[in-house]
């Protein structure tokens, strides 16, 4: 590997509570280690040369989705980029695009995807009252069941909003991950909504009719979610309810 | 002074912590939950194998039931565990799962009729009831006798969190995201809430509540290497600790996870074994059944996590730039199962290790993995010593798990506890009146805003980051898997003279709104507060139990430690903490000590065995041979749960006697 090389670091500095304080890039330079991540580098950075260097992490395993930013102009997860990926030794980082600065790489995406939620209400509508705990549960196809799990995958990363050219000139659009759980709860026997119930939510520019179908979320998804498929499957079954209007 | 008032206040919003917040919602009481980050980024989303649950659908599950769970949680736990609160974990755990498929949890279900599955290293077909088709299917763990873990292929913490933080958003729960949490407002009796920080603004808030959770995970980043997410940092503990007069419990209960991959100590799931994964040496050689021919690769953790040191002590290790590790192999288990079942475990093999898990077999060693220890409650997860401080998930000492957890149990525990605990706490908010008292309230926050004062504008030298490194070091290097006396006293010397250094801290960044540097100053004293009860803890405790395991001491010594370790911090200038204990009571107990099933059996029996042996034997004998196993279990060991948990848990095969009986008659 690529051992013995110093890397240098572009990192985006701004600290929009720091009065008069404007957007810079900062170059640093660091030795490269074997097995080096971008969220190894970013922590050595803060320890030994700026302490005031603010980025997310939590649990640095591509599980969590805290850390996206842009590295080298692709949104993707910080924690699991390997520097020895890049052959130029020069990293470039800039926070996620579509999302409010916090200071630097951070961003706020949980603010962002909590409204989501709340707007699109994602969560399961259970048909009825919900099952008896104490009683055997009911069943459900093994094969919905592993489906479900496919969609569910999704870890708010944010990156396909950052990726989205419809997103980033529409403000309201709902973006792939609110897409992305709308099939998953379409696609849940469990829940009691229809398919007009969605259409509400969805059936307009700022849900499935808004996508420009660039697909910049399917490129860059770090959990592969099959986007195209999903964006497309809503959108027939959005039309079917006019149709059938 | 910004001051927030609630109902019911909870410290951390992972899954323990938001199903407290949805019991208390549920009752209608005003509800607020802190946290550090989003919700769902919260480190419950990293459990990938699943829960523990009695369901016994699969057919490797049948005969499973609350007893079968129960006794596989005591023995595992080396009998270090309060026997009350396991038998109300593992009679609530079916109800748990079930409710958590009534919010959207997408369980893998059992598909009727053949199956191949690897057991033993060999495939073997598995034949499902067609009564079971589609019911929530579960796999093999470490040290259970039945197949009981459920899940959604290898994302299950990551399911539910999703699902339960969805049903918290339903109900309108707020989360203050990023707000750090770092006192406990109190009078020396009770808990009046906290005072948090906002890592953006720099705010300093206080939240006044009736009730305050603490459900803020474990303090696995003590050490250098933790499978734990970085926010794991014992805060909670801290924050306990430093009111001087609640109690932590069994601090020197650390779990090391068998299989975390090297370097950088992620963790691979304990499914990869339950699923038919093997630990190979150097040589290829399977080497587990060498040293545990019964249970081999799924021994309970402490047990592998001690024969793959033991191994590596033999030079059987593979030597690496970062020190020996062994081999995962799933290679057996093909590419299909791994690309749906264990899938997380792929990418992890991919973006970490550039390997392929279906072809190539993955490095791991031991690594911290697991807070048994915690803030100890009693049953209802209170604090014993504050009232209205509550406790639960892995932040608690609610004390389940003894001295070594179970696999797919501390899922489990999140869920279950928050749903029992929940109710507790609901019940504590609709007893009780809010209590304001301004003038605790600042001086609690003028404790805070003098630390913080003097970290930025006071003459200390100390870096945060070295002593944390220090600290953490010293937890590697000296209070690890093997412990012994000469070692541990060197932790504690060191991080004695951490904890004086810790009082000249310095930040370079000046800022008092966002400040990296300023949250590390604050945590890494609380931190090595956290650090000094575990290993004073383990320096005090001259036996082995569970992952608690003496060089010097190597038996399990129930005549004289058959007890929990309680440390509190009543003098803020001590450089340690006092210790206390609780005996844990073998007459009272269902289950009384015994062997646990791995090596020799070298325990030093309590006096009191024998004697609640025979008295059980009577027991049992009086009720006679048509006594139900409810009854039986009322005999010797009555337990109390909110009214509403009360109602047995019904099987498919209490279904299937049913039709049968139906039939016959």
């Amino acid at each position: 590997m690529s051992q013995g090389r110093t890397l240098t670091f572009n990192i985006f500095r701004f600290d929009p509570q720091q009065p008069g304080d404007k957007p810079k890039m900062v170059s640093y330079q660091l030795d490269e280690t074997p097995g080096m991540t971008v969220f190894i580098a970013l922590n050595r950075l803060r320890e030994e040369q700026d302490s005031s260097l603010q980025f997310d992490f939590v649990c640095r395993a591509g599980i969590c989705g805290s850390c996206a930013m842009v590295i080298n102009g692709m949104p993707t997860l910080a924690c699991r980029t390997l520097t020895s990926k890049f052959s130029d030794a020069t990293i470039t980082l800039m926070p996620l695009p579509g999302f409010e600065l916090i200071g630097d790489l951070s961003v706020n995406t949980g603010k962002f995807m909590r409204e989501i939620a709340e707007r699109l209400k994602l969560w399961l509508h259970p048909r009825g009252d919900g099952q008896d705990i104490h009683v055997l549960e009911a069943p459900m196809d093994p094969e919905e069941a592993a489906r479900l799990y496919e969609l569910e995958r999704c870890v708010e990363c944010g990156v396909c909003v950052s990726a989205c050219a419809t997103k980033q000139m529409r403000e309201t659009f709902v973006g792939a991950v609110g897409l992305m759980k709308i099939a998953r709860f379409e696609l849940d026997s469990r829940d009691a909504r229809s398919v007009d119930d969605f259409y509400h939510v969805i059936g307009n520019q700022d849900g499935v009719f808004g996508c420009m179908t660039l697909l910049g979320c399917q490129d860059n998804c770090p959990k592969d979610l099959p986007h195209m498929q999903q964006i497309a499957y809503l959108r027939r079954k959005m039309s079917a309810t006019l149709v059938s209007c | 002074m910004k001051i927030i008032y609630t109902d019911s206040l909870v410290v951390g919003a992972g899954l323990a912590g938001l199903r407290v917040a949805i019991a208390s919602k549920e009752r209608g009481l005003d509800t607020l939950v802190l946290s550090l980050i989003p919700a769902k980024r919260s480190h419950s989303a990293a459990a990938q194998g699943g829960m523990q649950a009695s369901l016994g659908n699969t057919v490797k599950g049948m005969g499973d039931n609350e007893d079968v769970h129960f006794q596989d949680t005591v023995k595992g736990s080396d009998w270090g565990c309060d026997q009350q609160v396991a038998r109300m974990f593992a009679h609530c755990a079916p109800k748990a799962v079930r409710e958590l498929a009534n919010w959207g949890v997408p369980w893998t279900r059992v598909t009727q009729g053949p199956r191949q599955v690897v057991v033993n290293a060999e495939k073997v077909t598995i034949e499902e009831a067609e009564a079971a088709h589609g019911l929530i299917n579960a796999r093999d763990f470490g040290g259970t006798k039945k197949w009981r873990t459920c899940y959604t292929a290898d994302g299950t913490g990551h399911s539910l969190l999703y699902a339960v933080d969805n049903k918290a958003i339903s109900m309108g729960i707020p989360v203050h995201e990023r707000m750090e949490a770092l006192k406990i407002i109190h009078d020396g009796k009770r808990c009046h809430g906290v005072i948090a920080r906002c890592l953006i603004t720099g705010e300093l808030r206080a939240y006044i509540a009736k009730s305050t959770t603490i459900a803020t995970g474990g303090y696995g980043r003590i050490y250098e290497v933790s499978t734990n997410a970085i926010i794991c940092e014992g805060i909670g503990q801290a924050m306990a600790l430093e009111t001087g007069v609640a109690t932590l419990g069994n601090m020197e209960a650390v779990q090391f996870h068998p299989t975390a991959i090297v370097p950088v100590g992620i963790l691979t799931t304990e499914g990869c074994r339950g699923d038919g994964g093997l630990l190979r040496d150097v040589d290829g050689h399977r080497f587990m059944p060498d040293y545990e021919p019964d249970k081999k690769e799924l021994a309970s953790r402490d047990v592998v996590s001690r024969r793959m040191t033991e191994h590596m002590r033999k030079g059987k290790g593979v030597d690496s730039p970062y020190g020996p590790h062994l081999w995962l192999d799933i290679t057996l288990l093909g590419r299909e199962h791994i690309e749906t079942n264990l899938r997380e475990v792929q990418e992890i093999c991919e973006y970490f290790l550039g390997i392929d898990p279906a072809v190539d077999w993955i490095p791991v060693r031991p690594t911290q993995h697991y807070s048994m220890g915690g803030i100890r409650t009693d049953a209802t997860g209170e604090s014993p010593q504050l009232k209205g401080l509550f406790s639960v998930g892995e932040a608690a000492c609610w004390d389940m798990h003894g001295f070594n957890r179970l696999g797919g149990n501390s899922l489990a525990e999140t869920v279950v506890a928050g749903m029992i605990i929940g109710k507790y706490v609901a019940d504590f908010g609709e007893n009780n009146d809010l209590v304001v008292d301004t003038r605790l309230v600042e001086q609690a926050m003028g404790e805070l805003s003098t630390e913080i004062d003097a970290l930025i504008d006071g003459h200390g030298t100390e870096s945060p980051y070295i002593l944390k490194q220090e600290m953490q070091r010293i937890m590697m290097d000296y209070v690890g898997i093997f412990r012994n006396g000469p070692e541990l006293d060197k932790a504690v010397e060191g991080l004695k003279a951490l904890l004086e250094r810790s009082r000249n801290l310095i930040v370079k960044n000046k800022k008092r709104h966002a400040n990296p540097e300023l949250v590390e100053a604050l945590r890494v004293r609380r931190m090595i507060k956290v650090a000094l009860t575990v290993a004073c803890g383990a320096a005090a405790r001259t036996e082995s139990r569970g992952a608690h395991a003496r060089e010097d001491f190597p038996q399990r010594n129930d005549r004289d430690w058959l007890k929990r370790t309680l440390c509190c911090w009543p003098d803020a200038n001590a450089l340690e903490p006092e210790i206390h204990y609780e005996d844990l009571d073998v007459m009272q107990m269902e289950l009384p000590p015994g062997y646990r099933g791995y090596g020799i059996d070298n325990t030093i029996p309590h006096p009191d065995t024998a004697t609640r042996e025979a008295e059980i034997a009577v027991k049992l004998a009086e009720l006679g041979e048509n006594a139900d196993r409810y009854t039986q279990q009322q005999a010797l060991m009555p337990f109390e749960l909110p009214q509403e948990l009360m109602p047995k848990n019904e099987r498919l095969i209490d279904k299937l006697s049913a039709q049968v009986g139906e039939k016959n008659s």
